[in-house]
């Protein structure tokens, strides 16, 4: 077990990077969604031009982050409210709980998106 | 670049709390140091009460503990008296010699109890009632000896005489006035009060005068003599005869003084580089001994402190509630009676209730309620708003209308509920869990027990509730948000009104430019205020503002409502409720087509389609080819309407056919929020308009119109408006109220909310009075929804399409 979870937090070898759109695709202080097998992905831009990419799932009930506003580098689940942190994926002070983040570069004037095989 | 350095003197509640409100505002501007006197962090000193009455530990009520400090880079100096202030080479000096220099200084040095100047005031066993210090003593006391006596009988002394009583002391209360608590009490509720603490086992000397405190042999306290001669044997004296602000080190530094530290609105010091705040400033002539003041102090401070600026301290109206287990009492403003004042007074002494609230030109200046104190946030909001109360006068004394109110089992007493039982019935909050967060998280405000229990900050009603729960385990420290004064969000300090205005005069078209001109503190806003400013740019200037999609919430973005699982619903017009095979027909198709799971007629007389995938959107519009319903907007939702006389043998008027020249003509109106309106052929009411937002009904010789009813969370019965003739009327009163409302009322507001915080003889001058006002309403409405489009349509044929496309999955 222990060796197990150990292995699941070396990302880097096994990792890809994988590009998802332009960064111009992803409307300023709005997000697009990607459908995928393993969870949908969301992928955001702020007022200041950052992407950010995080499973489409709130930590609370799992409502569709993709569909919130985004303010800050937050953004906040149309469900029921909780507001999200865009970088880690965490949920604000008091609320507990954090949804799966995932590294994004620009490239190129490419979005790219690093994904876990 | 280098910091400025704050220091603060004094580390009670008012300190820490501006410190952190400046951190929550400006973290980095500044270098702190603190200096507690006490060896104790911050604690919430108004809950020492319980601690002595064995009800909570001292733990319970840390506010902020010494991690906290460290946490938030804050040097913190405890068991530290500053005994000077160099204000030339600006430095403190404490008396242990430890110095600090400073660029702000603030001093939050509270206030000292007052001790009588009367023999034997320093004996053992003699003291007074402040802090932890006091109330470990006291503990100890009760624990050795059997006899107290406590002078003082206003609401310290009380707390104290309960908290030493229910350690298993023989108490005896002293008072040198006619009746107890006579700053907040007129003679009956004091009266009242006297009775039940009586009835506890408590003993009360009124009207005496203590002249000296006996010790014994022991040098320890053994009695108490009156001035009347009369003397009685006491083992432990608390004198808790008020409070006087400390103001020693700021004199001693040159700073001036009256009767408190003279501070201006934005709490300066004659000397602008010093701040104070808290129980020991004098702010206008007042000085406050009660916590929530401090608290609004604070705010002003930190705001200044961080350079916004914006922010004035213009006083505060306080109130009281005594925290002693299963006695009600509050009193706020000025129940003395003086001229030009009336009473409403509602009194049951077997029952054990009395409230009496003293009016002045039809507002309310004070009350004193003793029994049940259900009401006294409403009270408290209506005397701080100086609302105008003439419309509710005859049942002002029966308390807010709890009637119709849903989710926690019709109950609107919280005292008389058990903690298991659910106070939020939309998170499933029970009372003890509340109770228990307000204790050991320290929170003192509504919005604070929302984000930590989630009580209330759904469909909100059972804010009534929480409130009291607020209000009954902190006390006075509790003050419900003045309505009128209360900033959009956290963003800014304007208010929804202040931020209209700006729209309107400065003619402000992008939010952009609504939070640059309004100087907002977040770079774009919170999911609070975009909306809110989105609407009012939007309504102040139709066809010019722009909307921002990004500012809407994700139903009037994607012109549908989200479901749980992530996927919309999708509700087409019927105008006026009528549909026709034709329809109906492609709906069944639509829902084969898209493999629509759930079908379903809703309770404004349409269908809604739901399960609809997002990206089937676009798809589902088109091959319906109806207009949106808008059933997911804060808009016109539906005029619900019966048969009506074409086919109803009761029917006196068409009223099918008026709801359907309604809703036509008020199709795609965005308001506040949504509007249900409702049109009934006759007084039967089958269209139950009573409860609409805008609710006709037919009568033999026209239309009577009832606006400002709501089926929702509250049941509000509609109130009539006026009574018209033609149908040609019924759209020009309608029209014109709902724009008055679409211009006037908050973001969020229901009718409701607006017509009650205005009055509806407000709505009444504007709308049946005065003929032209209503006829430009009207115009403007008709302007503003002039050539708004059909967003199903505009989406159907390619608009937004990347809003409903996913991207590609990766390869």
């Amino acid at each position: 077990m222990a060796e197990a979870l150990t292995k699941s937090r070396e990302p880097a070898c096994v990792a890809r990077w994988i590009k998802v759109c332009r960064p111009e695709d992803i409307p300023e202080l709005g997000a697009r969604m990607i459908r995928r097998p393993g969870g949908d992905i969301a992928v955001f831009r702020n007022a200041e031009g950052e992407c950010f990419a995080l499973l489409d799932r709130c930590p609370h009930k799992g409502g569709p982050l993709s569909q919130g506003i985004v303010f800050g580098r937050s953004v906040v689940c149309p469900l029921h409210g909780w507001i999200v942190g865009l970088e880690d994926g965490c949920a604000e002070a008091p609320d507990t709980g954090c949804t799966r983040s995932f590294p994004v570069k620009v490239e190129n004037g490419g979005l790219l998106l690093q994904l876990p095989d | 670049m280098n910091k400025m350095k704050l220091v603060m003197v004094g580390n009670g509640m008012a300190g820490a709390r501006t410190l952190e409100e400046l951190l929550k505002i400006a973290p980095d501007v500044y270098d702190i140091t603190v200096f507690g006197a006490e060896p104790h962090a911050n604690y919430n000193r108004i809950l020492l009460s319980p601690v002595l009455a064995g009800e909570m530990t001292i733990k319970d009520i840390m506010l902020n503990d010494v991690d906290w400090y460290e946490k938030n880079g804050v040097t913190l100096h405890l068991n530290k008296k500053v005994a000077k202030i160099d204000r030339r080479t600006r430095k403190v000096v404490a008396a242990d010699g430890t110095q600090a220099g400073y660029d702000r200084l603030l001093l939050a040095t509270g206030s000292n109890p007052f001790v009588l100047p009367i023999p034997g005031a320093k004996l053992e066993g003699v003291l007074t009632y402040r802090d932890i210090g006091d109330t470990n003593v006291m503990v100890e006391a009760a624990t050795k000896y059997e006899h107290a006596v406590v002078i003082g009988g206003g609401l310290l002394g009380l707390e104290a005489a309960n908290g030493l009583k229910t350690r298993g002391m023989n108490v005896t209360v002293v008072h040198l006035m006619e009746w107890l608590m006579e700053r907040q009490l007129d003679r009956t509720a004091a009266g009242m009060l006297q009775k039940s603490l009586e009835a506890k086992g408590l003993r009360f000397l009124l009207n005496t005068q203590t002249s000296e405190i006996v010790g014994g042999d022991d040098g320890r306290v053994k009695g108490v003599k009156f001035k009347d001669g009369r003397e009685l044997g006491a083992d432990l004296v608390v004198m808790a005869v008020g409070i006087r602000p400390n103001t020693e080190l700021a004199e001693s530094a040159g700073l001036h003084c009256n009767r408190g530290i003279v501070v201006n609105d934005t709490m300066q010091t004659y000397d602008p580089r010093i701040y104070a705040v808290g129980e020991c400033v004098a702010h206008r002539g007042v000085a406050y001994g009660l916590v929530a003041p401090l608290f609004e102090m604070g705010k002003v401070c930190a705001n200044h402190l961080a350079h916004f600026g914006i922010g004035r301290y213009a006083g505060s109206v306080i109130s009281t509630k005594l925290k002693v287990t299963g006695i009600d009492l509050f009193s706020a403003g000025d129940f003395t009676g003086a001229d030009g004042t009336e009473e409403i007074v509602l009194h049951d002494p077997e029952g054990g209730v009395y409230k009496r609230l003293v009016l002045k030109d039809n507002r309310i200046v004070g009350g004193v309620l003793y029994g049940d104190t259900v009401d006294s946030s409403w009270y408290l909001q209506l005397l701080r708003d100086k609302q105008d109360i003439h419309e509710i006068r005859d049942h002002l004394m029966f308390g807010q209308n709890h009637l119709g109110n849903t989710g926690h089992q019709g109950r609107n007493k919280a005292a008389e509920m058990t903690d298991p039982m659910e106070v939020c019935g939309c998170n499933g909050v029970p009372k003890g869990a509340i109770v228990r967060a307000i204790k050991e998280k320290g929170l003192f405000t509504l919005e604070d027990v929302r984000k930590h229990t989630k009580a209330s900050s759904s469909c909100g009603s059972c804010t009534g509730l929480v409130e009291q729960l607020l209000a009954s385990t902190v006390g006075g420290a509790y003050q419900p948000q003045q309505a009128k004064s209360k900033p959009l969000c956290a963003c800014t300090d304007h208010t929804h009104e202040e931020v209209r205005k700006a729209i309107r005069e400065h003619r402000l078209l992008s939010i952009s430019a609504a939070m640059r001109f309004l100087e907002w503190r977040t770079p774009d806003g919170c999911a609070s205020c975009r909306p809110a400013i989105n609407y009012y740019l939007l309504c102040a200037w139709p066809h010019e503002a722009k909307d921002d999609p990004q500012s809407r919430f994700i139903n009037e973005r994607a012109h549908a409502n989200i479901q749980k699982d992530g996927s919309f619903s999708v509700v087409p017009r019927m105008f006026g409720g009528v549909t026709s095979p034709d329809q109906l027909r492609r709906i069944a198709d639509v829902a084969d087509k898209y493999k629509i799971p759930t079908v379903k007629v809703t309770g404004g007389q349409r269908i809604d389609l739901l399960g609809v995938r997002k990206e089937d959107l676009p798809g589902v519009w088109r091959d319906l080819d109806m207009p949106s319903g808008h059933a997911y907007a804060k808009a016109l939702r539906t005029v619900k309407t019966c048969v009506g006389s074409e086919w109803c043998r009761f029917g006196v008027q068409d009223s099918t056919n008026m709801g359907i020249e309604l809703e036509k003509a008020l199709w795609r109106m965005y308001a506040p929020h949504k509007v249900k309106m409702a049109v009934s052929g006759c007084p039967r009411n089958c269209a139950e308009s009573g409860i609409k937002d805008v609710g006709v009904i037919g009568v033999d010789s026209g239309w009577e119109i009832y606006v400002a009813g709501n089926g929702g969370i509250k049941t509000e019965v509609a109130q009539f408006l006026v009574k018209v003739k033609t149908r040609e009327e019924v759209l020009e009163y309608a029209g014109a109220f709902l724009q008055l409302y679409r211009e006037e009322a908050r973001y969020l507001d229901r009718t409701v909310h607006y017509v009650r915080r205005v009055g509806l003889d407000t709505i009444k001058k504007k709308i049946v009075e005065d003929a032209d006002n209503r006829k430009a309403l009207w115009a403007r409405l008709q302007y503003a929804l002039e050539g708004e489009p059909d967003p199903w349509k505009e989406r159907a044929a390619g608009k937004d399409r990347e809003e409903y496309q996913a991207l590609a999955e990766p390869a």
